[in-house]
């Protein structure tokens, strides 16, 4: 039998020639990733299997991204707790504020994720690397602990649904819009256990930016990962960012899935998933009136220069309406400053946004710029569930940089090219 | 080994933001967690529930983060089970990881609800239904699931291998 892409990549770091769906398998693993917040809870377990040292010093990643910069004086002792772990331990990938950033924007800039590997992290958008034709996926701290320990992993082996993806996106969509469209599609759990596969025409369409947003996503459809197929844009990115040796797994011609679902990107329009719910989905021509407090632009999701680049465009020579609150939060320091030399921040920060350090921040209801009771965001974040930026009365709006941006500057959620129309 | 306690019933898609709300994850201690645990779905659960009681939930449980300190929350809580018709996979394996039994037996989940008293046996996959008087049958832990459960989770488990 054929195997997906997903398949073939755990078939190979098991040693084995060939997998099958539902097979229990123990996995060699090339990275092994964890925060401020799930290191505390994976380094007392470590020390609990009473192993000295962590099995590959450079295969370890550890990056305080949640609650930094410090939020308060517990998350500073968290932060504390990772930081002697990663010295004692000599681990090679620590970094501190200063070098960090939004661990999911981070690994890949950083080279430290190339195709073909599997990556385990503490942290549910660790899906993310499957942009790049990696197989990683989120685990819980004891996982990770392990991890650490013994530099393997039990998994299932999931089957797949694949995602033709045909045509080319018009306008404003990006691949926020696309996997928000997907999500609402297929719903929450739509995905529950399996693999998202993303192959066909379409993809040369999609930037390596967007991509990443997508399978940063795939677990918001419950999917164990989100992987895309290697093209010309993944090698170009992966040659500039990394060192690393690297491995195209293709899907066997007879590979089998669940599904497969046709895409057209030229049907799809700029999407909003309503709270609280990632797949409440409405296109930006349903959404109706919407009046906002807040709008926050970055995370995991889309903090990538890219990201700003459409957000400064709309916000640049505008001013965002008076009483809406603009937080913007660049994923690392490189795109910081990409984003600094390039006039991006100038031109956000002219039209009345605040430009945040890279943090997780107010994503998931960290600090900086947490909603009051009854008040609204319209985020480019993942998550919308009830009280995941604030109060549990407080609504989350998920959409595109753009639609964010465009909503900054009406005060309500708008259609980016509403906005220039009305000019 | 059993399990029997008075039911805790929720719908959907319930997430670890509403099992342990993200503001309180600047601590990783157990008691501290179940004081808050499903605080923002169900504010009364901290105050109502007793050990040995039982959570029992429709489709995927657990989805969103991979915050092992919601299954943690749920385990000191005093929660002996969580019975749903599916979980999300890293809530799953979270709980496995940290000795949390958990079952997935959506005809149970159809024939249960809130304050029903349920007894669970692990090594089968029965579950009864002692208020109304019905019984539905899981399937029971893979044995190497089996084996991490009976030492109370992975690093025990790890352990005792490495001693071997």
């Amino acid at each position: 039998m054929g195997m997906t892409m997903t398949q073939k990549i755990l078939a190979a770091h098991a040693g084995l020639s060939s997998v099958e769906p539902g097979q229990l398998i123990e996995a060699d693993l090339d990275l092994v990733l964890g925060n401020d917040i799930t290191s505390p809870v994976a380094i007392r377990e470590f020390e609990k299997m009473g192993i000295n040292e962590v099995y590959d010093k450079a295969k370890v990643a550890l990056v305080p991204d949640h609650f930094t910069p410090n939020k308060d004086i517990k998350a500073a002792e968290q932060c504390r707790f990772v930081r002697e772990f990663a010295h004692k331990m000599e681990v090679e990938n620590y970094f501190e504020v200063g070098e960090m950033g939004i661990e999911h924007c981070l690994l890949p800039e950083r080279g430290l994720v190339v195709p073909g590997d599997l990556v385990i992290g503490a942290d549910s958008h660790t899906c993310t690397y499957g942009a790049l034709g990696a197989f990683s996926t989120g685990v819980g701290s004891t996982d990770m602990a392990a991890g650490m320990a013994t530099g393997k992993c039990w998994f299932k082996v999931p089957s797949a649904i694949k995602f033709v993806l045909k045509g080319k996106p018009e306008g404003w969509v990006s691949g926020k819009d696309i996997i928000l469209h997907i999500i609402g599609m297929i719903g929450v759990d739509g995905a529950l256990y399996k693999s998202m596969e993303f192959v066909g025409d379409g993809l040369q369409h999609i930037s390596m930016d967007g991509r990443f947003t997508m399978a940063n996503m795939a677990i918001e459809a419950g999917a164990k990962n989100g992987i895309f197929m290697v093209d010309q844009k993944t090698i170009e990115y992966v040659e500039a960012h990394s060192k690393k040796p690297w491995a195209v797994f293709k899907p066997d011609d007879d590979a089998v899935y669940d599904e497969v679902y046709e895409i057209d990107l030229s049907k799809i329009r700029p999407t909003v998933a309503f709270p609280h719910l990632p797949d409440n989905t409405r296109t930006i021509d349903e959404v109706g009136d919407v009046e906002i407090d807040q709008v926050v632009i970055g995370s995991c999701t889309n903090g990538r220069i890219e990201d700003l680049r459409v957000a400064a465009k709309i916000l640049a020579g505008r001013k965002v309406k008076k009483g809406v609150r603009v937080i913007v939060f660049p994923g690392t320091q490189k795109i910081y400053l990409d984003a600094l030399n390039e006039g991006l921040i100038a031109q956000m920060v002219e039209a009345g946004a605040v430009v945040s350090t890279p943090t997780c921040g107010p994503c998931l209801g960290g600090h900086m710029g947490i909603l009051a009771k009854g008040e609204r965001a319209v985020a480019t974040t993942n998550r919308n569930f009830v009280g995941r930026m604030g109060h549990t009365e407080s609504e989350v709006y998920l959409a595109s940089p753009a639609v964010a941006a465009a909503s900054a500057v009406t005060g309500r959620i708008t259609d980016p090219d509403t906005l220039l129309k009305a000019e | 080994m059993k399990a029997k306690g008075r039911v805790f019933r929720y719908q959907n898609n319930v997430d670890t933001d509403v099992i342990i709300p993200a503001r309180y994850l600047n601590t990783s201690d157990p008691k501290e967690l179940a004081a808050h645990c499903m605080e923002d779905i169900d504010p009364d659960f901290v105050k109502n529930v007793k050990p040995g009681d039982i959570i029992v939930a429709d489709r995927n449980f657990g989805c969103g983060s991979s915050r092992e300190h919601a299954p943690i929350a749920i385990k000191a809580s005093g929660i002996s089970c969580v019975i749903a018709s599916t979980f999300a996979r890293i809530f799953y394996r979270n709980a496995i990881n940290i000795g949390l039994p958990i079952l997935e037996c959506e005809q149970a989940v159809k024939g249960i609800e809130a304050g029903d008293e349920v007894e669970v046996d692990f090594d089968t996959g029965v579950i009864k239904n002692l208020t109304k008087g019905t019984t539905f049958k899981a399937r029971p832990f893979p044995e190497f699931m089996k084996k991490i459960m009976a030492a109370d989770g992975l690093v025990n488990y790890i352990r005792a291998k490495a001693e071997e």
